[in-house]
């Protein structure tokens, strides 16, 4: 069940020059609400925006006095830029958890693939199945790249790549992805995040190698909660779903890629 | 300070406080349910309702605007039976007034929805004439006095329940269509709908919703619905529930000393989910400091120069 919590922000670290990772105390989200990585809080930036900013969770974990959620977000627009600003000690209004999180165990071998700002809620998963992740990170340019210390530290492999080849290899994520599903298809998972012609992408190569394909969708939300439907995705079926009630985890099976 | 009655009568239909949830932004009440008791709140206006279920626009439907949200959600929704087989029951576990939204493609589709909802039991009937997303109905009938008038004719020979008619603002002339609904038989009216706006992303060159145009909600159109209420609480004689851009008790206050009888809170919503609730407990501080024994006291106040 969601909540409106006050949360006080603890840590605040610039990762690169867009990208702002804030650890924030969440109250007991994590022990009574079982607020995951992947799920995502819906933040109130400032006065002026009527919208919250939904963001997702990177890391979280029960904690004394208060349980800590970490987030990771990028100065896109006036509402994480209000963000930015921020400081420790500063309070932020939360709705959450929110969101379904990806479906997964601690005994599955993930193999991960994050594009830039999708990169952060991948971490919390391979944290969950400890070192026995790879993980594949794609960003535009070396001053891009975020948490990638992070993930070595919990992964079993770690493969960079960028858009101009500044940093690891050369080229997109779903290159790199291919080459690895080449060598050992025995991962029980991909889960991708990222922008969506990247998840289309990685959706692809992960059904040729028939290895099940989670991802987590973006789209412009209102409520956070389910009730205006905004945020819809449209599915393999024609149908609508929405990425705040239903997400934003979806299985990439039933995700149209074709609009 | 005095206990302050907060309670109203709607076209007969007694809500325990003025305030209700405005259609398309509350869903049928079971994610803000989450948060707290919907016994709470005066009354819903449900999610807005076909005969048959529809998937609405394609993404983005969302666009934020200086104190506005643009919206082109397209009345997305599980259709009339799905609501009575599986939301009515839900809802009618508490205690408010269940007020269903409905928009049809034609005059017909509209008498059949107000049977079966008649007959489900919900409070009263909102004929959405309004909807800014839709190309069939919606606002076609919105923005002509003899469509309404014929639509509102329709829904009040097929409802045993009250009927208020849920009036556009994207019309030269709103009293034109509010004479032409109450002549039609309408036991209330609702206003206003959301004000057809557009937004464009100056780098690509398109707009951002995928439907070019939306409706505005959001505080940037309180002024336009407090103007409306009072124009068309001056030409007709019903009783009107007022909203647009409500956030707090203050812009509650304003709708109803304009002329409304209750108010609906929406797009507030999304940014507070307690945003009713505070707007009724606002109201109530209002008519307290006032001096009035009854927030009904407030409708139709207003001193115009």
């Amino acid at each position: 069940m969601p909540i409106e919590q006050i949360c006080t922000i603890v840590e605040a670290v610039k990762l690169n020059q867009y990208a702002y990772s804030f650890t924030l105390a969440v109250g007991d989200m994590v022990k009574k609400g079982g607020l995951k990585a992947g799920q995502f809080l819906h933040i109130a930036c400032g006065e002026g925006l009527l919208l919250r900013r939904p963001i997702s969770v990177c890391v979280c974990g029960e904690d004394e006095p208060e349980d800590t959620a970490r987030i990771v977000f990028e100065v896109r627009g006036e509402g994480t830029r209000w963000l930015a600003q921020r400081q420790v000690g500063d309070k932020l209004n939360v709705l959450g958890p929110l969101g379904n999180g990806f479906s997964i165990t601690p005994d599955d071998r993930l193999l991960l693939v994050g594009g830039g700002i999708g990169v952060p809620p991948l971490l919390g998963q391979a944290v969950y199945t400890a070192k026995k992740a790879a993980a594949v990170l794609g960003f535009r340019s070396a001053d891009r790249a975020m948490l990638v210390e992070d993930y070595r530290e919990c992964c079993e492999a770690v493969y960079l790549c960028s858009d101009d080849g500044s940093l690891g290899r050369h080229g997109f994520v779903d290159a790199q992805l291919k080459d690895i599903l080449e060598q050992d298809k025995d991962f029980t998972a991909v889960l991708a995040c990222g922008p969506k012609p990247m998840l289309k992408n990685v959706a692809r190569v992960a059904a040729e190698y028939g290895v099940p394909c989670q991802v987590s969708l973006e789209e412009r939300m209102a409520c956070g909660v389910g009730a205006c439907l905004g945020c819809a995705v449209q599915m393999a079926d024609g149908s609508m779903k929405h990425v705040c009630k239903d997400g934003p985890v979806f299985d990439a099976k039933e995700v149209d890629w074709n609009v | 300070m005095s206990k302050v009655d907060l309670s109203v009568n709607l076209a007969g239909v007694r809500m325990k406080n003025p305030v209700v949830v405005a259609s398309g932004t509350f869903g049928f009440g079971r994610e803000y349910g989450q948060f707290y008791n919907l016994d709470e709140l005066g009354g819903i206006c449900c999610k807005g309702l076909t005969l048959h279920r529809r998937e609405g626009n394609p993404p983005p439907r969302i666009a934020e605007t200086p104190m506005g949200i643009l919206n082109s959600v397209g009345l997305q929704n599980p259709g009339v039976d799905a609501f009575i087989e599986h939301e009515l029951p839900e809802l009618k576990k508490h205690d408010l007034a269940i007020i269903a939204n409905i928009s049809g493609n034609t005059p017909e589709e509209y008498g059949i929805m107000c049977e079966k909802l008649s007959a489900a039991g919900v409070d009263m009937i909102e004929v959405n004439i309004s909807c800014p997303n839709v190309k069939a109905g919606g606002l076609a009938y919105g923005t002509k006095p003899e469509l309404a008038a014929e639509v509102t004719k329709m829904a009040k020979t097929h409802s045993t329940v009250p009927v208020m008619v849920k009036l556009s603002p994207n019309v030269t002339d709103i009293t034109e269509i509010a004479r032409a609904v109450a002549d039609a038989g309408a036991d209330a009216l609702s206003l206003i709908n959301t004000l057809r706006g557009m937004r464009i992303d100056i780098n690509t060159r398109r707009p951002i919703l995928k439907m070019n145009t939306g409706g505005l909600s959001g505080p940037a159109v309180l002024p336009v619905a407090v103007r409306m209420v009072w124009e068309v609480a001056c030409a007709v004689d019903l009783p009107i529930l007022g909203m647009g851009g409500v956030a707090k008790g203050e812009d509650a206050a304003q709708l109803m000393l304009a002329g409304a009888s209750a108010v609906a809170v929406g797009t507030a919503c999304f940014a507070d989910p307690y945003a009713p609730i505070k707007v009724r407990d606002g109201l109530g501080d209002i008519a307290s400091a006032q001096g009035l024994d009854k927030v009904s006291d407030l409708t139709g106040g207003v001193l115009p120069w």
